[in-house]
């Protein structure tokens, strides 16, 4: 695979060294362009309008009046630098649009031309620039280099985020006709089938079924994998490559392992069979409160009690950060619990209860590390205390196996690299900046390889996954390296014949 | 009245009207514009306590950007905090009779504007050399950097080697404050001092000085991670999606 690529996988570097920069490194015409029916089923133009110019600046001024985050982080900026050497994209394409200041730049420049006295009057001076077709593809290129991922955001004096100004900036190409592909195909898959795959219900039936046999056939218990039950107590709500992809697959069993354990009755929904929201990364509050409406009306309809989360990063992000926001409240579930609820936080709660028996040999052949996924990390949080969302998976892997060594501080829990995909990156128009990308991770594992002979990588997020799967072997590791947390948790628990 | 009297202190009025309702503008702007998604960079303080801590070491200890790039954070340091102590140690052309910790605040004033000068040119420095910053700079960055440098500069000029009249000076400030105009020293330093810093009062609101406000009202820095336990929705969300109210049967 590494070899039919026509880009060269960047070498791991012997020590840290901050990049040379390469101008125009990743010049391009960025992703595919979305097409017409795809645009207007989300409500936007189908193709870059005439009078672009006019309603971008519009949409601009919009979003100003609606969004402090924009208006703050667009005047705040003193170029100080401290961002310019931690966007993993810059690390590893040294580009310096992709540096987090000068990506926010490409949006800047135009705000200031337009927006503020000293462009207006001085643009030279300050950097100000007129928006012209350049300044529009440079956006559609450099705002599809950013997967969102808010690690500049950590480190800015001011906690400018990256991932909010992309989004706008993508929101604004929207409204002009410009939108990607690959983001909007899918949104307009789950508005019309529930799900980012197209997977329709009676193919999610027979998944579930022959998933049901799978273990059976494997461990010799009933194990259920039900949708659309009427009156279970959870509803659960998970990302669709948990339906049919490896690794995803062994961490969906691995749920309903623990929901089995824990006899509690669960459910999955046929209409909202999707956790993922990738209207988050278009910027649309409309879509995105349009995507998390179905599973306001699935809980309602199922008559469950309690939503939980599968494991999926940006999920988890719009699930605790934004779902009470966008289709709250829920004054009809059960307030005892936390609306809603990570599928980790649920296992964690058991295994303190002591409601669950892990046999952590079973995972002996696998010496462990744990990717913190940045939406789980730097945009939500598990359980009751900050930084609840790194310490829950650690402890669920711990107790699910014995070798378990984190990679270095500086690439783990809120200062996380980014897997190189997320953000609606992960397609393959964008293979070359996926690949690159993914280097300081690369880096940060293979120290944790080259130490403690780790094998395998855990994570709970489904782009995570799908990203690491696809670029391990231009690294020289395997694809099957990357494992989902309940996968560990699901070879390790000790099913009870007893039926629930 | 001599032409500089008048002119100083038209211009002192002029640049203080422009600073105080640009800024107020400015925070008025930032206060009324909505938040409306919750977006803390996690992990984020639970409580309103907590961000107040939060918010309060950013101000003063520039934590994050001490986590980010020693260098940056140091010269950075080193420029506000001296600039403080010199502003502070400024109050005494402003009141009278002084107050008695500014009194005390002087000798820090005076030989903290060389800590002050330090670390401007350290950031000048950075900027002119590491490429990074180099290529994220426009103009209006250098020229700001040499904005500040002339005032410290003109300023400790004044203070140590041209040893203008003090009282002279500050009959003159305190004219200008109570419309009582009394007659500006002419030296030449001094004027340069003082036109910097009438300039750098118009340009605060309209620069990238706006981070000292802008700071405070930061969402990824300012907002309680409490998103699960309180529904947080801005008024316009409300207006456009529910209205009615969604039912719930
Ligand atoms: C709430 C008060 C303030 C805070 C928290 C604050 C914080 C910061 C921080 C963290 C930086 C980035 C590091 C650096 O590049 O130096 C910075 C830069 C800067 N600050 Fe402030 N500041 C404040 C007030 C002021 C004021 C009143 C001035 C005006 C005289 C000022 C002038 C500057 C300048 C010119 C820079 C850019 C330095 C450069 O070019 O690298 N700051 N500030
Ligand atoms: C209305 C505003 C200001 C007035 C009237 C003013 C006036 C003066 C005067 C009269 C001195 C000479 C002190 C002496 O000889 O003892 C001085 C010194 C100085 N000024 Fe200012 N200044 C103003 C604002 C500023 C600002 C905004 C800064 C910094 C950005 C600054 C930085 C300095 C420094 C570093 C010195 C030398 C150290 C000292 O003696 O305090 N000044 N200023
Ligand atoms: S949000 Fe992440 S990908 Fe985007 S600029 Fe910041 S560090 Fe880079
Ligand atoms: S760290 Fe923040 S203030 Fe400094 S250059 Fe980057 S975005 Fe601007």
């Amino acid at each position: 695979m590494a070899a039919k690529a026509n880009f060269e996988t960047p070498a791991f570097r012997p020590y840290p060294v901050i990049p040379i920069l390469k101008p125009g490194a990743m010049k391009g015409n960025g992703p595919f362009v979305a097409k017409p029916p795809m645009q207007e089923a989300l409500g936007f133009p189908g193709e870059l309008i005439d009078n672009w110019h006019d309603v971008a600046i519009e949409k601009m001024g919009e979003l100003l009046k609606k969004y402090r985050s924009l208006r703050v982080y667009l005047d705040a900026c003193v170029k100080c630098g401290a961002c310019t050497d931690k966007c993993h994209y810059m690390i590893g394409t040294f580009d310096p649009k992709n540096m987090p200041v000068a990506r926010q730049d490409l949006l800047r420049q135009v705000y200031r031309r337009y927006f503020t006295l000293a462009g207006k009057w001085f643009p030279k001076l300050v950097g100000a620039k007129d928006l012209t077709r350049e300044v529009l593809d440079d956006w559609y290129n450099y705002f599809h280099q950013c997967s969102q991922c808010r690690r500049c955001s950590v480190f800015c004096p001011y906690g400018i985020d990256t991932a909010d100004i992309s989004m706008a900036a993508r929101e604004i190409l929207d409204s002009v006709g410009k939108g990607q592909k690959y983001c909007n195909e899918i949104i307009a898959k789950v508005y019309k089938i529930g799900n980012n795959l197209g997977l329709p219900e009676p193919a999610l039936r027979d998944t579930l079924e022959g998933l049901e046999e799978d273990i059976k056939d494997e461990t010799g218990v009933d194990v259920r994998l039900p949708v659309d039950e009427e009156g279970a107590e959870v509803l659960v709500i998970t990302p669709s490559a948990d339906f049919f992809a490896e690794p995803h697959i062994d961490g969906l069993i691995g749920y309903a392992k623990v929901f089995h354990q824990a006899g509690i009755s669960w459910t999955l929904s046929s209409s909202a069979s999707e956790a993922a929201n990738f209207s988050m990364f278009i910027g649309s509050y409309e879509n995105m409160r349009r995507v998390a409406l179905r599973i306001r009306e699935a809980a309602i309809n199922l008559k469950v009690k309690r939503i939980i989360f599968g494991e999926c990063g940006h999920a988890w992000r719009v699930a605790y950060s934004f779902l009470n926001t966008l289709v709250g409240p829920f004054d009809f579930l059960d307030q005892r619990y936390p609306i809603p609820q990570h599928i980790c936080e649920f296992t964690y709660d058991l295994i303190q209860k002591g409601a669950l028996k892990l046999d952590k040999s079973a995972n002996d052949h696998r010496r462990v590390t744990f990717h913190d996924s940045c939406n789980v990390a730097r945009a939500s949080r598990m359980g009751d205390m900050p930084g609840g969302q790194f310490i829950i998976p650690r402890e669920v892997i711990k107790a699910s196996c014995n070798h378990f060594y984190d990679m270095p501080a500086d690439t783990i829990h809120d200062q996380t690299y980014c897997c190189g995909g997320g953000g609606g990156l992960l397609t393959d128009d964008l293979m070359e900046l996926r690949v690159k990308g993914a280097l300081p991770r690369m880096e940060a594992l293979k120290h944790v390889v080259d130490n403690y002979g780790v094998t395998h990588m855990a994570a709970i997020c489904a782009i995570c996954k799908t990203q690491f799967a696809k670029v391990l072997p231009y690294y020289g590791f395997e694809m099957d390296q990357i494992i989902s947390v309940h996968q560990l948790v699901s070879d390790a628990i000790v099913l009870s014949v007893d039926e629930i | 009245m001599g032409f500089w009297t008048t002119f100083y202190a038209l211009s002192f009025y002029t640049a203080t009207l422009i600073l105080v309702l640009g800024l107020a503008y400015k925070i008025y702007q930032y206060a009324k514009t909505p938040a409306p998604l919750k977006v803390p960079t996690m992990p984020a303080p639970l409580t309103t306590g907590g961000v107040v801590v939060r918010v309060l070491m950013e101000v003063v200890l520039f934590q994050s950007l001490f986590r980010s790039n020693k260098w940056i954070w140091l010269f950075a340091m080193l420029f506000h905090a001296a600039l403080w102590v010199v502003l502070l140690r400024h109050l005494r052309y402003f009141i009278e009779p002084v107050w008695f910790w500014v009194v005390l605040v002087q000798p820090f004033g005076k030989y903290g504007s060389f800590v002050m000068l330090f670390g401007l040119l350290g950031l000048l420095v950075r900027r002119l050399f590491v490429e990074r910053i180099r290529y994220i700079s426009s103009p209006s960055d250098y020229l700001m950097l040499i904005l500040l440098l002339v005032i410290g500069g003109s300023g400790v000029m004044v203070s140590f080697v041209t040893h203008t009249d003090i009282v002279h000076f500050k009959a003159f400030m305190l004219g200008v404050m109570y419309f009582d105009w009394q007659p500006i020293p002419t030296d030449s330093i001094l004027l340069v001092h003082l036109t910097a810093v009438i300039l750098l009062m118009i340009i605060f609101p309209f620069s990238k000085l706006l981070h000292a406000p802008g700071v405070f009202f930061s969402p990824s820095r300012n907002q309680v991670d409490n998103a699960r336990e309180k529904r947080h929705v801005a008024p316009w969300a409300i207006k456009q999606f529910e209205s009615p109210p969604p039912v719930v049967d």
